[in-house]
Formats: C-alpha cells, sequence, structure tokens
C-alpha cells in the first residue's frame, strides 16, 4: 500500500475496488461482503463500552459464582485488605486452568463479595474469549477485550483491572509446570501501570492447573495450522480432560477436577515510588515475577496432593 | 433466608446491651467477621453505619450497613445499604431474674438471583448458623464474666 502523498499507477479494477469502498472484487469481493458484518459484529464485541458492566447482572449472578467457587473448588483467597480500598489499580495474575480458568471465577467472585458490586472491576480478555458464546455474558461482568486501549479506558476511569500477562501460554502450560509463574516475557503490563500511574498489585493463585492433565501448549501446531496470525493464537493446547480425554484446543472447554483453587493478592507495588522517575521495564518485569514465583512456591509448599490440596 | 440463635445470658439487658452496641467488640465476638469498622462520624445509635464483612464459603461477604431500630435493652437491628442484601437483629428481653434472654436474627439473599440463589442461600445457612452459635456464646462468655469480675469488684461472693 502506497503512502500518502506518493503516486501509484492504478489498474482498472483496482480503480473498481476503491471505488467499492476498498473491497476486492469478484469471488473474494463477495466472500469479503458476506464476511463484512460478522467482522463488525466481532469488532463490537472487542470494543470497550465501559457501560456493559451490570453492577445488578453481576449481584444476581454471585450465588452461582459462590456455590462453584465455594462447593467445586473450595476457593480460599487471602489478602484482599491488601488492595487499595479505592481508585485505580492494576491486579496482576498467573493463569491457570485451560480456557475455563477457574482462577478467574474464585478471584471475581471474591472482589465483588469483598469490595461490592458498586466497585468498578474490569477484567481484560483474549479477543476469542469475547467472540465465543459467552462473550456477551463476560461483558457484563465487566470483561473487556485486551489491548492497552482498553485497560487504559478502564484504569482512566478509576477502575480496578485484572490482566493476566501470561494468558493464553500460561493457561496451558504443562501441568508439571504448574507452580510455575510463565508470563512468556510479556511486559505490557508494566507499560500499562506506567502510563496510568497506577499500583500494580500481584495476585497469585495455586491449584488450577490440576483442574486437568495439561500436555503441551501445542504451539507448532498452533503455527502449523496459522492460528497465530488468524487467531493471535499462539497456542493449541493438548490436554487430557473430561469429557473429551484428549483434548485438542480446549475450544469447548472441559469439565474441571475439583481442585482446591488458593489465590493472594500481595502487598502493592507502587512502580515509581520503588523504581525511580523512570523505571526499568525488565528490572521491574524480574521483580514482579520474582516476588510472584515466591509466594507461589508458598502456596504450593502448603500442599500435600495434587487436586485434593 | 433467615437465621435465629437464641441463649440465655445470666446478667441483665445492660451488661448485654452495653456489650453488643460497642462496635469494636463485633471483631472479637462475632465468629468469622473480618471487618466491622465505624464509616462516618456516628458511632453507635440509629443511622450509625459500619463495613462489615465475614467469611462465608470462599469469599468474605458483607458491605456497608446501617442502624436502622434502636430501642435500648431490647432491640437493635441493621439493614445493608450496599454489598449482600442483609438485615441482623439483636432482641433482648429480661428474664426478672438477673438473666436476659439473647436472641439473634440474620437474614440474608440475593434478590433476581433464582434457583442458584435459593440454593447458595441454603448452602451458606450451615456454615452461618455454626457461627452465630459461637458468637452468641462468645457474648455469653464475656458477659457473664464481666458481671463476675464486677461482683466480685463490690465484694459479692461468686457462685460456684
Amino acid at each position: 500500500m502506497a503512502e500518502s502523498g506518493t503516486f501509484e499507477p492504478v489498474s482498472p479494477e483496482a480503480g473498481e475496488e476503491r471505488r467499492n469502498g476498498g473491497r476486492p472484487n469478484g469471488r473474494l469481493g463477495s466472500l469479503a461482503r458476506i464476511a463484512e458484518p460478522v467482522l463488525n459484529g466481532l469488532r463490537e464485541r472487542f470494543k470497550a463500552d465501559l457501560d456493559d458492566r451490570d453492577p445488578d447482572f453481576i449481584r444476581e449472578q454471585l450465588p452461582l459464582s459462590w456455590l462453584l467457587s465455594s462447593i467445586w473448588f473450595r476457593g480460599e483467597v487471602r489478602g484482599m485488605s491488601r488492595i487499595p480500598e479505592e481508585g485505580p489499580v492494576l491486579l496482576v495474575g498467573n493463569h491457570s486452568g485451560g480456557n475455563l480458568t477457574p482462577d478467574t471465577t474464585v478471584f471475581t467472585l471474591a472482589f465483588c463479595a469483598y469490595f461490592g458490586v458498586e466497585r468498578p472491576f474490569y477484567q481484560l480478555a483474549h479477543n476469542l474469549v469475547l467472540a465465543s458464546p459467552i462473550g456477551p455474558f463476560l461483558k457484563r461482568f465487566g470483561t473487556v477485550a485486551a489491548s492497552h486501549e482498553n485497560a487504559n479506558k478502564a484504569l482512566s476511569s478509576g477502575a480496578a483491572v485484572l490482566v493476566y500477562p501470561g494468558g493464553d501460554w500460561e493457561v496451558h502450560r504443562p501441568s508439571w509446570h504448574r507452580n510455575e509463574v510463565d508470563f512468556n516475557g510479556r511486559k505490557g503490563f508494566i507499560r500499562l501501570a506506567l502510563n496510568a500511574d497506577v499500583p500494580i498489585v500481584p495476585v497469585v493463585s495455586v491449584g488450577g492447573q490440576e483442574t486437568a492433565l495439561f500436555l503441551s501448549h501445542g504451539e507448532r501446531l498452533s503455527k502449523l495450522l496459522r492460528l497465530d496470525k488468524l487467531f493471535r493464537l499462539k497456542v493449541l493446547p493438548i490436554s487430557i480432560s473430561l469429557p473429551w480425554i484428549i483434548n485438542a484446543g480446549d475450544m469447548f472447554g472441559h469439565l474441571p477436577l475439583p481442585a482446591k483453587i488458593t489465590v493472594e493478592a500481595m502487598e502493592p507495588i507502587h512502580l515509581r515510588e520503588q523504581f525511580g522517575r523512570n523505571p526499568d521495564v525488565d528490572e521491574v518485569y524480574e521483580h514482579v515475577t520474582g516476588v510472584m514465583q515466591d509466594r507461589l512456591d508458598g502456596l504450593a509448599a502448603e500442599r500435600r496432593l495434587p487436586v485434593i490440596g | 433466608m433467615r437465621i435465629e440463635q437464641k441463649l440465655t445470658v445470666s446478667a441483665p439487658p445492660a451488661m448485654v446491651w452495653g456489650h453488643i452496641i460497642e462496635p469494636s467488640n463485633y471483631i472479637e465476638f462475632m465468629d468469622g467477621v473480618t471487618r466491622w469498622e465505624v464509616d462516618g462520624d456516628k458511632r453507635t445509635g440509629l443511622g450509625a453505619r459500619y463495613r462489615m464483612l465475614i467469611h462465608v464459603g470462599s469469599a468474605e461477604v458483607g458491605g456497608l450497613i446501617e442502624i436502622v431500630e434502636w430501642n435500648p435493652e431490647r432491640d437493635l437491628a441493621w439493614s445493608s445499604v450496599t454489598g449482600v442484601d442483609q438485615r441482623g437483629r439483636w432482641r433482648l428481653r429480661d428474664h426478672g431474674d438477673g438473666r436476659t434472654e439473647l436472641t439473634f436474627r440474620f437474614a440474608y439473599g440475593v434478590g433476581g438471583a433464582g434457583i442458584t440463589g435459593l440454593i447458595a442461600e441454603r448452602v451458606a445457612a450451615r456454615p452461618l448458623r455454626r457461627r452465630f452459635r459461637r458468637s452468641l456464646l462468645e457474648v455469653k462468655r464475656a458477659v457473664e464474666h464481666r458481671r463476675f469480675q464486677s461482683e466480685v469488684g463490690k465484694g459479692v461472693r461468686a457462685p460456684l
């Protein structure tokens, strides 16, 4: 594509293409016209309309979350009093449990019960999660597509934002790496906290990776099928889980084993107070992942048996 | 869902009342309560507000509550302003022989939650009932201990 101000010879087909509003002609054009409403629908889903969050709806869903969290996952949440009582804050968690992410269920319930559904609270999620059939449900819960734009919008409105930097990579790590914090080198959350000038509260959880037997990220398979280019999917995970037994992709979720989930919110990290006016992102990354790994080691040491806790 | 627990305290209503109206006592005697803080200038009495949280299952549940009924040495009731819908009530009745019948009622629920709300309310009732029983026993222990100390201080012989 030419930069603005430069001359480019235009073929008759290309000229018509431009007159069609940039849409290609022929079969490709028909396909594009058919796909356009679908793509527009998806774009709408990824937009962060903070008003989509519905406190009354969240209040009505709390009993279901509470039953899942308390009975099925025997959730235990510690350190909620360490989260600043008010104002914007970036909650940074390690992520586990495949596409079902039980740690999010347990922590979101704990946050809404502790601070009340009145406190604005948003969760960043992968585009595909919001594009899935449960996307509209999650949007009412305050889930928005993970992007700097959406996160900045939420933080500047004074909300608490929960982000899982490890995302799709970390949730599908093999079960034998279950007690490891693995953000895959993603540091965007630090730039986000610096830009918005908000504290980071690390939220460490253990147990989620015991809800199935996760075998492989399946990165090679994802690349082979070009999923990384098409859907920003770096992985095509393979696991042994109910009811599928062999589960590739975890696209339809799975029945999670009732593993005990323990979550702990840690002391806030004020980046500029702790690392100076212009913090080194790599240094902050090492610090945040380091303190989280230490706490995760502590929580893991408390567990006697997988799943049982 | 409503839970009620009742017992008799060997102390006059004034002593029991003095114990349950003091907000700083709640963190001591209310089993599972992790927070009971005064919100605003008014510490006790009608209209006083508290931020409270109690451990139920995997979460600390509560919110802002306000005292909506204040009948000294007889009734004290609160209602939630934010958070999970709840109403609490202390009911004190004089037995006439220096003893007080103390009743604690707690009603809670989530309007509009449907069947899951009903199930959750019933599941939560069991641990809450146990917590409130322990809380009442703790009030009884603390108030009777104070009564015993005041009587010893006055030179009254303690019962064996």
